[in-house]
């Protein structure tokens, strides 16, 4: 009998194009390939290199921009792919074509849910530990925009689904940090609060970490209240609960606070972290398939509440992105979807949807860039500086 | 301390076994680099513990690099001497607590950006490892059947989706008695070629009543006691102050079967198998469907069987983590489609799992929708891509699929 090196035929056809960088651009091909055929994307390079941004003080002063990331972690396969159409078709027929569309976008950090998004929100791979409620290292986007535009701290928020995420709105950088971050609000902590002790017919709004299910950081800093709850958004908290009676995950609920919070506040910079699709690590492949199912929906509504509201029509600018992908089916450290622990090009390569105000539509960009470079992407098109990012302003949008 | 530094005292804590392996290869250990060695001794630590493929695979790769001398060991290892390895980890006890090293190592070469340097290493010496390490011929083909499905009445959807083009996908399969033959199909294997541990029988749910002497045999049923008791430990320690995922994580590592209420008279290599299975594996305690799935990626990367069946049973549906993890039975209602779905998946990373191993091109893999007319069939002499209308039982289409 033939012996198998650990490569057999499957493998082989995965393999075939050798190293990591080329497995990542055929990725990025594959991206490119079927968005080009599903939703009549045209390939960027054709295209004029400068965006349609348009420009001067006036248009960057009104100028609102919401990230909000697809997560926790989602691939190709079961996205952008051929074989994921049907589990995304908000995304894909809806805003893909008013798109660009960033078809390699590598993460080279820590693969943990806070660690990235941390690394997303300050341009600079951190290195904290992804279980503890710190504060990142270097300065965050909400930090620079605030600083340089002085911006009130009304401003910039950030809507997050897990205690641990707490800290994520200001670093401990000594030139930025305390008072100049962003506001976070952790729905499900909001939800605990409002329903002390019973919380039997909202339990399931309140799934916490899924990397880690056993823990649930204590909060630290000044995490956003109940009282804060009634005075910003205008929410009083018997319709808050009556409302998350309605929703059926933690994601449903912090796109609801979102919402409001555009409504009331109408911030400049919102930032929001979805977190359903991280079931995967539980292991049933339904329920994270489900969870992209509901995030595509939830950035669909997003999109729509944006070009509903005359504070955000027509001058928003939308990033859609994952964190990071999740392991390949074929890499034999992991266990495929499950976890993204193996740092292989699946896992460290994904894609990112940039839609509305200043950006070209329909478009699909193949070069590569990092994640570290939204940050300063970010900055370019809103006219602040993110002097300590490692990332760098992707041409095409700026 | 350096791996230069090792005595053979300092495996004092070692079970027997494992004792003699170290102390019979205690030159070669010295030489090899810090960022190597705490992975080796991890597998070394476990040898009484180790199923035969395992313990065969360690004593290979020992005997292999004990032929190098001292500059070809030095090439083979420039990859790992390069790494950078903290003041704190060279400090750490990694001769006694290896896994936590490696875990403690894992964490800090994803902060240093070594990761990738690391896992082309690691690839590249398992490579080198295989290409210059002799296996016996198996005695039989492999064979993998998942059984998928279990109380769905219909499902509209396209099955084995991942499986199809590797494969050919049977549509008018007669599905009395199904179950019974393909045990009855594992029993024989056992029976023509019996090893221990080459023929496994894993259950998501309870096992069937039907015999299959020289099969090992695991179910999620048979378990619930010490899920039980793993969950009450779990809950107990994460209400101490200070405790945090790393802690809780050497903690459960600590465990030996009798501390989860596992039958001390059985079988002390297959109990620690299964302690792990709920003590590394991430959902298996919740979710039979993952217990299922993990169950047959651990058989097959560990135990290396010669005929591996996974039946898979309905999990319970998502409720809160903190109530699964609770194991409140408030409403443990099962999620028939959505195990079905997993479990699709499941047979799908099996067959994965399975064509890694040695016999790969001969590897025979069946998966079958429980009391459905469909399944689907990967083999050396099986087409690609097709369908096929004929008509046949379980027992028929295992014969056709072996050639």
């Amino acid at each position: 009998m033939e012996r198998a090196t650990g490569m057999s035929d499957f493998a082989r056809s995965w393999t075939r194009a050798g190293s990591p960088r080329a497995m990542a651009m055929q990725l990025s091909r594959t991206r490119r390939e079927f968005l080009r055929d599903a939703a009549h994307l045209a390939l960027g390079g054709a295209l004029l290199s400068k965006s349609p941004l348009v420009r001067g003080e006036a248009a960057q002063k009104r100028r609102k921009m919401i990230v909000i990331t697809f997560g926790g972690g989602a691939r190709d396969q079961e996205t952008f792919a051929p074989e994921g159409q049907h589990n995304i078709p908000n995304m894909l027929s809806q805003m893909a074509p008013q798109s660009s569309f960033f078809t390699h976008v590598t993460n080279d950090g820590i693969l943990g849910h806070y660690v990235a998004t941390a690394s997303l929100t300050t341009g600079s791979y951190e290195t904290l530990n992804n279980f503890s409620a710190v504060p990142p290292e270097h300065p965050t986007v909400f930090e620079y925009f605030r600083k340089d535009l002085r911006r009130p701290a009304t401003d910039a928020w950030v809507v997050a689904p897990s205690n641990g995420f707490n800290r994520i709105g200001e670093s401990d950088s000594r030139s930025y940090g305390q008072g100049l971050g962003a506001a976070v609000i952790l729905p499900k902590h909001l939800l605990a609060a409002a329903t002390p002790g019973s919380t039997v017919d909202v339990d399931h709004l309140l799934r916490d970490n899924y990397e880690n299910p056993l823990y649930t950081p204590q909060l630290s800093g000044n995490p956003f209240d109940l009282e804060q709850l009634e005075n910003v958004l205008r929410l009083s908290v018997s319709d808050f609960l009556s409302h998350a009676r309605t929703l059926s995950s933690p994601d449903e609920l912090s796109v609801y606070i979102a919402k409001r919070l555009m409504e009331r506040e109408a911030p400049s910079l919102l930032w929001i972290t979805m977190h359903d699709i991280d079931v995967a690590h539980s292991g049933a492949y339904s329920l994270y398939v489900d969870g992209i199912r509901r995030t595509d929906r939830l950035c669909a509504e997003l999109w729509q509440a944006v070009q509903a509201n005359p504070e955000y029509a027509g001058k928003t600018t939308m990033f859609i992105l994952p964190d990071f992908g999740r392991d390949s089916d074929y890499d034999a450290g992991g266990n495929g979807f499950q976890h993204h622990r193996t740092g292989d090009v699946a896992s460290r390569t994904t894609w990112m949807m940039a839609l509305g105000a200043g950006v070209r539509e329909g478009v699909v960009y193949d070069q590569p860039v990092q994640s570290i470079d939204l940050v300063p992407s970010l900055g370019a098109m809103m006219g602040f500086s993110a002097a300590q990012s490692a990332g760098k302003p992707i041409r095409e949008l700026v | 301390m350096q791996p230069r530094d090792l005595q053979a005292e300092q495996f004092g804590k070692y079970p027997p076994q494992a004792r003699q392996v170290a102390a019979a290869h205690l030159q070669l250990l010295r030489q090899l680099p810090i960022g190597f060695l705490p992975s080796l001794l991890r597998q070394v630590k476990e040898y009484d513990f180790k199923f035969p493929a395992e313990r065969a695979s360690i004593d290979r790769e020992l005997t292999c690099l004990s032929a190098l001398s001292a500059p070809q060991l030095a090439e083979w290892f420039k990859g790992f001497e390069a790494l950078k390895i903290s003041p704190a980890l060279e400090r750490f006890d990694w001769v006694n607590a290896p896994s936590q090293f490696v875990e403690q190592q894992s964490a800090y070469l994803w902060s240093t950006h070594q990761l990738d340097a690391f896992r082309d290493t690691a690839t590249a010496y398992g490579a080198r490892l295989r290409g210059d390490t002799p296996t016996e011929p198996l005695p039989m083909r492999r064979l993998g059947i998942a059984v998928i499905g279990q109380e769905v009445a219909s499902y509209d959807e396209e099955l084995f989706h991942n499986l199809r083009p590797h494969g050919t996908y049977f549509h008018q399969i007669r599905p009395e008695g199904g179950l019974d033959l393909l045990l009855g199909a594992v029993a024989e294997r056992a029976k023509q070629s019996p090893q221990p541990y080459a023929h496994w029988y894993v259950d998501g749910g309870e096992s069937a009543a039907v015999e299959t002497p020289g099969v090992t045999r695991v179910s999620y049923k048979s378990l619930e006691g010490t899920r039980t008791a793993l969950l009450n430990f779990m809950q107990e320690q994460i209400q101490k102050p200070g405790m945090g995922p790393e802690e809780l994580r050497t903690r459960l590592a600590e465990l030996e079967p009798r501390d989860a209420g596992m039958d001390a008279a059985a079988d002390p290599v297959l109990s620690r198998f299964e302690l792990k299975l709920l003590t590394e594996g991430s959902g298996t305690q919740i979710f039979s469907t993952t217990f299922a799935q993990w169950t047959a990626r651990e058989a097959l990367r560990r135990a290396q069987p010669l005929t591996l069946l996974v039946r898979f049973a309905p999990r319970q549906r998502q409720r809160p983590m903190n109530e699964l993890l609770a194991n409140t039975q408030t409403d443990a209602a099962a999620d028939l489609i959505g195990s079905l779905v997993d479990a699709d998946m499941g047979a799908y990373y099996h067959w994965i799992n399975q064509q890694r191993l040695d016999g790969a091109n001969e590897a025979v893999f069946i998966a079958w929708f429980e009391g459905h007319n469909q399944a689907i069939a990967v083999g050396p002499t099986l087409a690609r891509g097709v369908q096929s209308g004929s008509a046949m039982d379980l027992g028929q289409l295992m014969k056709f699929a072996m050639g």
